[in-house]
């Protein structure tokens, strides 16, 4: 019962949540999704705070998916316990880094009087699901050792019959508590991006990597007019 | 060649009074709300002096604008591979107090406080964190060279001025100033179109304005760095970037913008520039002596049959085409050769243009008097208190010959209104300097008419926006029958 609702019951949920909710965020409300900076009203601690956080996230948000998409070849890696060790500490390491710049980002919010004035109760949560998150990774990366290996053989063919609509809980109900809290926690984070700040992730920038620098916007095309000879030839603002 | 049409503007800088109506007047009407407090879309700096925000012509700070890289245009402190690299910090943002941090007064007190034996005050409350504060910053902080020893001292357009230059400036009774009002300059090359990651930021075809969409925007704040002249402007309350939108709802509809409305010393012009956009890349990566005169070149003659031809082609208007042949921007700035664009070294190519001033420059004092005659005007010139260096690093990315002959065609408009009017010079020191710029009289009087007694019409010659054909293009007119108009409904509220 417990384990059904936590580990069948949360994912979908989430999963539906993140889904609908940040399409309808998306579209419905466009001016509410912003990364909402506040360097403008602090510059310099958020430097030693940002920048080791998002990179040491963003590294462990790849390395756990490396672990979810090619599982056999991260096991292969960790037949060596020279390798296994190399890769542990390396994630271990950019785990660090990233609890290093959350610590000093949550002291910044919460001491400067300029950015407190920005922060909203959502916000708070952001803070406390991050920090437990990273911990709880933390503890299981200390107590459960060695992550990449039982969670290439375990995790990644639970995550995989939720995504094949053939949940499969068998190995997870298994698990220390660490592990299943970890677990749990991650699908809250992700059932709350649309709810929060963290929606900011959903809409990297990708696009710029590839349009041209100067973008010039027609909201309507007079030639199209003079030259069409339907009635209504169906070209609609572009600035959505 | 690809004709478009552009409103641009020209700001007459021997006319401003500096009495800042226009940036009341903006301020009312658009930035008067939280987050935006701090924002003056529209500012008059005083020059020499460091500006808004503190020292924003410095891009070895700020980072701002396009720079020339072996043979590539790229941008200094964005663009796609900076930009994206330094998008959880940017180490070339400019933070409040580079502006200054907004704040009230606690009236309320006047009224609350309880009897005692002093009076009560209205003390200034910072409009972010509501504590008390002690203003040390603000948008005109150093206005009329108010603390000169701090702000006009320290002006980058100095850079390559000599000590004893600078020296001479500060001199007692020969100081000198002048006001730069500035607003965004709609630029043909925008760099914080460039500069923004999530292409919210667009200029808009049909007019040239540049515009940020408040719905795209992520708060990824390269277009405050990649923007040379520091006119896009973070509001930290909502999480967006806003800038000047040359009031585009009241052109659209037929009235100016409010800026140019305002103002009391009617230094304001604005009007349609025809501009051949095939020639962007090309102008603005050409070498920096060059770059006035080629971006001059990118508007050709709205009367010639073929630009008309081909403006049609690209289906321009007739009467945008019309606006733009009455265009009182076009007369300075092409057929007149009076104004000229700020830091064209930027490379933004930006549209608005400046008639340079030229009474600090020509007068002096003498025998305790203040003059503004000499024995001979030309000598004046060389000898005027604001060094020709100076307006040059402002208005002509230092090249000084540029600068000069503006001056001298302004200079031989006055003496030829002074020979019409008083008649008490000379022929020859009439005749003589016209025919150095090779002005005749109906130009003088034609500059001299629109310099002076030009009626509203004349100042701003708007192009019909033809709303009645948009709004079909835009949507279907039957599914919002009965709504409220163009624009989103959901109210500004910052996210979550």
């Amino acid at each position: 019962m417990f384990n059904n609702f936590f580990f069948i019951g949360l994912p979908y949920a989430a999963l539906v949540i993140v889904l609908v909710g940040s399409l309808f965020r998306y579209f419905r409300f466009g001016f509410k999704v912003s990364s909402l900076s506040s360097q403008f009203l602090e510059g310099r601690e958020l430097f030693f705070g940002s920048r080791p956080f998002h990179w040491g996230i963003i590294f462990l948000f790849f390395g756990h998916a490396v672990a979810f998409l090619f599982p056999r070849s991260v096991i292969a890696w960790g037949s060596l316990p020279v390798r296994l060790i190399i890769l542990e500490a390396t994630a271990l390491g950019f785990a660090f880094l990233t609890l290093f710049g959350l610590i000093l980002l949550v002291q910044r919010r919460f001491k400067k009087k300029r950015i407190l004035a920005v922060t909203s109760k959502m916000d708070v949560f952001v803070v406390v699901i991050l920090l437990f998150q990273v911990g709880s990774g933390i503890w299981i990366a200390f107590f459960d050792r060695w992550g990449s290996v039982w969670f290439a053989s375990v995790l990644t063919p639970y995550l995989k019959s939720i995504f094949l609509f053939n949940p499969d809980i068998a190995a997870v109900s298994a698990m220390p508590s660490g592990v299943q809290i970890h677990i749990i926690s991650a699908f809250i984070f992700i059932g709350m991006i649309p709810f929060t700040r963290f929606i900011h992730f959903l809409v990297y920038p990708f696009v710029y990597i590839w349009r041209p620098y100067i973008y010039v916007i027609w909201n309507w095309d007079r030639k199209t007019i003079r030259q069409s000879k339907k009635l209504v030839n169906g070209v609609r603002s572009k600035n959505f | 060649m690809d004709v478009r049409s552009q409103i641009s503007m020209v700001f007459h800088l021997d006319k401003c009074i500096g009495c800042h109506t226009c940036s009341i007047a903006c301020k009312n009407i658009w930035t008067d709300r939280k987050g935006a407090e701090y924002m003056w879309w529209n500012n008059v700096e005083t020059k020499p002096g460091t500006g808004y925000p503190s020292k924003w012509e410095d891009q070895d700070i700020y980072k701002g604008g396009w720079e020339v890289r072996g043979k590539n245009l790229s941008l200094r402190g964005a663009g796609k591979f900076k930009g994206l690299k330094n998008l959880f910090h940017n180490p070339s943002l400019p933070v409040i107090d580079d502006y200054y941090e907004p704040w009230t007064y606690e009236y309320a007190h006047l009224f609350e406080a309880k009897e005692s034996d002093d009076q009560p005050v209205a003390r200034p409350v910072s409009l972010i964190t509501g504590e008390y504060i002690t203003p040390s910053a603000g948008p005109n902080w150093d206005d009329d060279l108010s603390g000169s020893q701090e702000y006009a001292r320290n002006d980058v357009n100095f850079k390559n001025l000599s000590p004893q230059e600078q020296e001479a400036m500060f001199e007692l009774e020969r100081m000198t100033m002048h006001y730069l009002p500035r607003i965004c300059n709609h630029c043909l090359n925008p760099a914080c179109v460039a500069g923004c990651p999530s292409g919210a930021i667009y200029k808009r075809g049909e007019d040239g304005i540049v515009l940020i969409n408040q719905k795209k925007c992520r708060a990824w704040r390269m277009c405050i760095t990649a923007c040379p002249y520091k006119k896009t402007y973070y509001n930290w309350n909502t999480g967006k970037s806003e800038k000047c939108i040359l009031c585009y709802p009241r052109l659209e509809t037929g009235q100016i913008p409010a800026c140019m409305h305002t103002c009391v010393g009617r230094i304001r012009y604005l009007g349609v520039m025809l501009y051949d956009a095939d020639k962007t890349k090309a102008v603005a990566s050409c070498a920096e002596e060059e770059l006035v005169d080629r971006q001059l070149d990118m508007y050709p003659d709205p009367f010639d049959p073929e630009i008309i031809k081909a403006a049609r082609e690209n289906g321009i208007a007739d009467s945008t085409i019309t606006a733009a042949q009455k265009s009182p921007v076009y007369k300075f700035v092409k057929k007149w050769g009076l104004a000229l664009p700020l830091h064209p070294e930027f490379r933004t190519l930006p549209n608005l243009f400046y008639v340079p001033p030229l009474l600090p420059t020509m007068a002096f004092v003498e025998n305790g008097t203040y003059e503004t005659t000499s024995e001979s005007f030309w000598g004046a010139i060389e000898k005027s208190r604001l060094p020709m260096k100076y307006l040059a690093n402002l208005f002509s990315a230092g090249n000084e010959k540029t600068i000069e002959i503006v001056l001298k065609k302004l200079m031989a408009v006055r003496l030829h209104r002074r020979d019409v009017t008083v008649g008490d010079l000379p022929e020859n020191e009439i005749t003589d300097p016209m025919n150095e710029v090779s002005m005749d009289k109906e130009t003088a009087d034609a500059i001299f008419r629109l310099t002076s007694l030009s009626l509203f019409t004349e100042r701003f010659v708007i192009p019909a926006a033809h709303r009645e054909e948009a709004m079909e293009m835009l949507e279907s007119t039957a599914d919002v029958k009965g709504n409220i108009g163009f624009g989103f409904k959901e109210p500004p509220k910052r996210g979550l």
